[in-house]
């Protein structure tokens, strides 16, 4: 057992593998990756981080991301609040059926969905919008938020609430002021999770934009099959595409195994 | 609103409001009689008449499209009898 | 479980989130419906078209390589990820500096849009420019991931792999943070060995979470799309057409509303009962431990 560690450190080693070497072609020029083979830049150059930070057709992409994907969060998180509490602590006609009807929302395939959503988006007018786009992953993100935050609300104690109804409390003050606080962590997963399955969709977000509202994502698609395949600079934008994430995961890592447990354990 | 695009036709019209109005049947009995009557059945977990309604419609689609797939030239209407039968079977084993 | 009180007022709590998701759920599912028994040529110009696209779906040798496929992919990706999952969770750090360093780099491909997640693998694994593909062939093994059916699949599962196994790990992780340090006390008393303390102790109080993560990988690589779509485009040939690509061909590519609506259906319906089946045997577990005392 003394090189248990070993398996940890392999794994890991796998996992940044992949990334290094995007890193890696993301310093590079086109003409080095074309011609040869290296383990590390030779002629370090951030010529492909400019063409991004200076185009706006770039760019603007990771701005209606970060758009759309905020507009997801905060509904998701403040829809899911008052109804992961009723799932919670109360019964009521369906409520089990009402549950999994949620659930399956999250385990069906957008590609089912994608073929009318265009259609039903544009019949309302916000064809091209980060609103339809982040109404859209709330299919996903809202029954995931619910099932997350109720796990985490069914660990609270019900005396809490009985105290504080007893102490006086009417409802809304109690759920902002006792309740809230005492599930923040799980609140902070919550969001993290509603970021991390709007960030990483990408199947809706195209169907959903043509222009005003392209995410960065779908942008790198574009490139990939149309120019003629500058890897140094689709290397550089994946690479910017991960940062986010690196930030976000940064402020949950308390929590996050218990968060990937739905707050079930 | 143009609606169009959704392209409703007689039979998918009349099916969703007969789904429609079973939801609503149920709503109004399980108000009438609370609870859901839970049993355990032939599939030896417990079941409310909600999740045996649900077994029954799921079980009625795959008999439809278990016929299609094993006597493409019959009608449909006999999968549909069947599925009736085994609905009762369901509401009354499970 | 605790007896909830009984209050229908609280639908009213759930009903934002109701008619959100039944905005984006129940309308779109419904224009499936309506396309699943009609034809079109565009305009809006629709023809009833009866049972026809579910009787020619059944009877389609495409469809059925795509679902065997399919079914295939996930037997083999859940055969690989669940295991090694568990292995590398009994083996991280409970405590020190090697915890967040581990769920951090670990929770990473997991943030990762999946497409770019398609363009990580897409160079890494080519032959002229890519870490893996170049190494390959200097070791002499023939690997063309855009001409060699084995190649494509190796080069998918090996991304799903890399993409995912990080969740059933964390998941598990989770499970074993939440044993008491008692129960391994006792059994060092005991003498257990390492397998039984493995098969007594974790194995049950992972049970729940491996369950979720089983559930969560089943589905979640049943409907994968965008990974493959990027890296071989279903290719070469139709080796790696799954389902979603299969359908997104057939909705996007060649138009055929009806056709493809058919086909969301029957993949919706083999979701639904998988979903159900996994969600029963879910909440009867936790019913089970619940009944006998424990957690």
């Amino acid at each position: 057992m003394r090189f248990k560690w070993l398996i940890p450190a392999i794994y890991i080693l796998f996992l940044l593998l992949p990334i290094y070497w995007l890193v890696n072609m993301s310093l590079k020029t086109n003409d080095e990756i074309l011609s040869v083979f290296s383990l590390w830049p030779h002629n370090l150059t951030l010529d492909n981080y400019r063409v991004i930070f200076t185009d706006a057709s770039w760019y603007s992409g990771y701005i209606n991301s970060m758009i759309y994907v905020t507009i997801n969060v905060i509904i998701s998180v403040s829809f899911a609040l008052p109804a992961a509490y009723a799932f919670s602590r109360y019964s009521f006609v369906g409520d089990k059926h009402l549950f999994f009807w949620l659930l399956t929302n999250r385990m069906a395939p957008p590609a089912v969905f994608a073929l009318p959503f265009f259609q039903l988006y544009s019949s309302i007018g916000l064809f091209d919008t980060h609103i339809a786009v982040a109404i859209a992953h709330c299919l996903f993100n809202l029954p995931l938020a619910v099932w997350i935050l109720e796990g985490f609300m069914s660990g609270v104690p019900k005396e809490i609430d009985e105290t504080a109804f007893i102490d006086g409390y009417s409802w809304p003050r109690f759920f902002v002021r006792i309740f809230i606080p005492n599930i923040a962590s799980g609140i902070g997963v919550t969001a993290f999770f509603c970021f991390m399955f709007s960030w990483v969709e990408l199947l809706l977000a195209r169907t959903l934009t043509a222009v005003n509202a392209k995410p960065i994502s779908a942008i790198m698609t574009r490139t990939v099959s149309a120019s003629g395949l500058d890897w140094g600079v689709l290397a550089a934008a994946g690479v910017l595409t991960i940062l986010p994430g690196t930030l976000v995961i940064w402020f949950v890592r308390n929590h996050i195994a218990k968060g990937f447990a739905l707050g079930r354990v | 609103m143009n609606l169009n695009w959704m392209a409703w036709t007689v039979p998918t019209a009349t099916f969703f409001i007969v789904i429609f109005c079973l939801l609503v049947a149920m709503t109004v009995w399980e108000i009438r009689r609370p609870g859901g009557a839970p049993r355990v059945g032939l599939l030896r977990f417990e079941t409310t008449r909600g999740d045996r309604l649900f077994i029954s419609l799921l079980g009625s689609a795959y008999i439809h499209i278990l016929w299609l797939a094993l006597f493409p030239a019959l009608s449909l209407w006999w999968a549909f009898a069947f599925s009736f039968l085994y609905a009762l079977a369901v509401f009354r084993w499970v | 479980m605790i007896a909830k009180q009984q209050n229908q007022k609280a639908w009213f709590m759930v009903l934002p989130v109701f008619l959100l998701v039944a905005f984006s759920a129940v309308i779109p599912l419904m224009t499936v419906v309506n396309y699943s028994v009609q034809d079109t040529f565009g305009n809006n110009q629709f023809f009833w078209a009866g049972v026809d696209w579910f009787r020619n779906l059944v009877h389609s040798e495409r469809f059925h390589s795509a679902f065997l496929r399919q079914l295939l992919f996930s037997g083999i990706i859940l055969a690989i990820e669940i295991p090694l999952g568990i292995l590398i969770a009994l083996s991280m750090p409970r405590r020190g500096w090697g915890v967040p360093v581990c769920l951090i780099t670990m929770a990473l491909p997991l943030l990762i849009p999946w497409n770019v997640v398609g363009t990580i693998w897409q160079i890494f694994g080519r032959v002229d420019i890519g870490l893996l593909g170049y190494s390959l062939t200097a070791l002499g093994i023939d690997y063309n991931y855009t001409q060699d059916p084995l190649a494509a699949w190796f080069t998918v599962v090996i991304m799903d792999i890399w993409h995912w196994t990080s969740l059933v790990v964390l998941l598990c992780y989770a499970g074993l943070c939440s044993i008491p340090d008692a129960y391994y006390q006792a059994a060092r008393i005991d003498g257990a060995s390492r397998l039984a303390i493995f098969r007594y102790i974790q194995l049950p109080k992972m049970q729940r979470v491996l369950l979720i993560a089983f559930l969560l990988r089943f589905m979640d690589s049943f409907m994968i799309y965008t990974e493959p779509f990027v890296i071989t485009g279903g290719g070469p040939g139709n080796s790696t057409t799954f389902l979603s690509i299969d359908l997104v061909k057939l909705a996007v590519g060649q138009f055929d509303l009806g056709p493809a609506a058919a086909m969301s259906l029957i993949y919706f319906l083999v979701i639904l009962l998988l979903c159900y089946v996994f969600y029963t045997v879910m909440s009867n577990i936790g019913m089970e431990s619940t009944n006998h005392g424990g957690s």
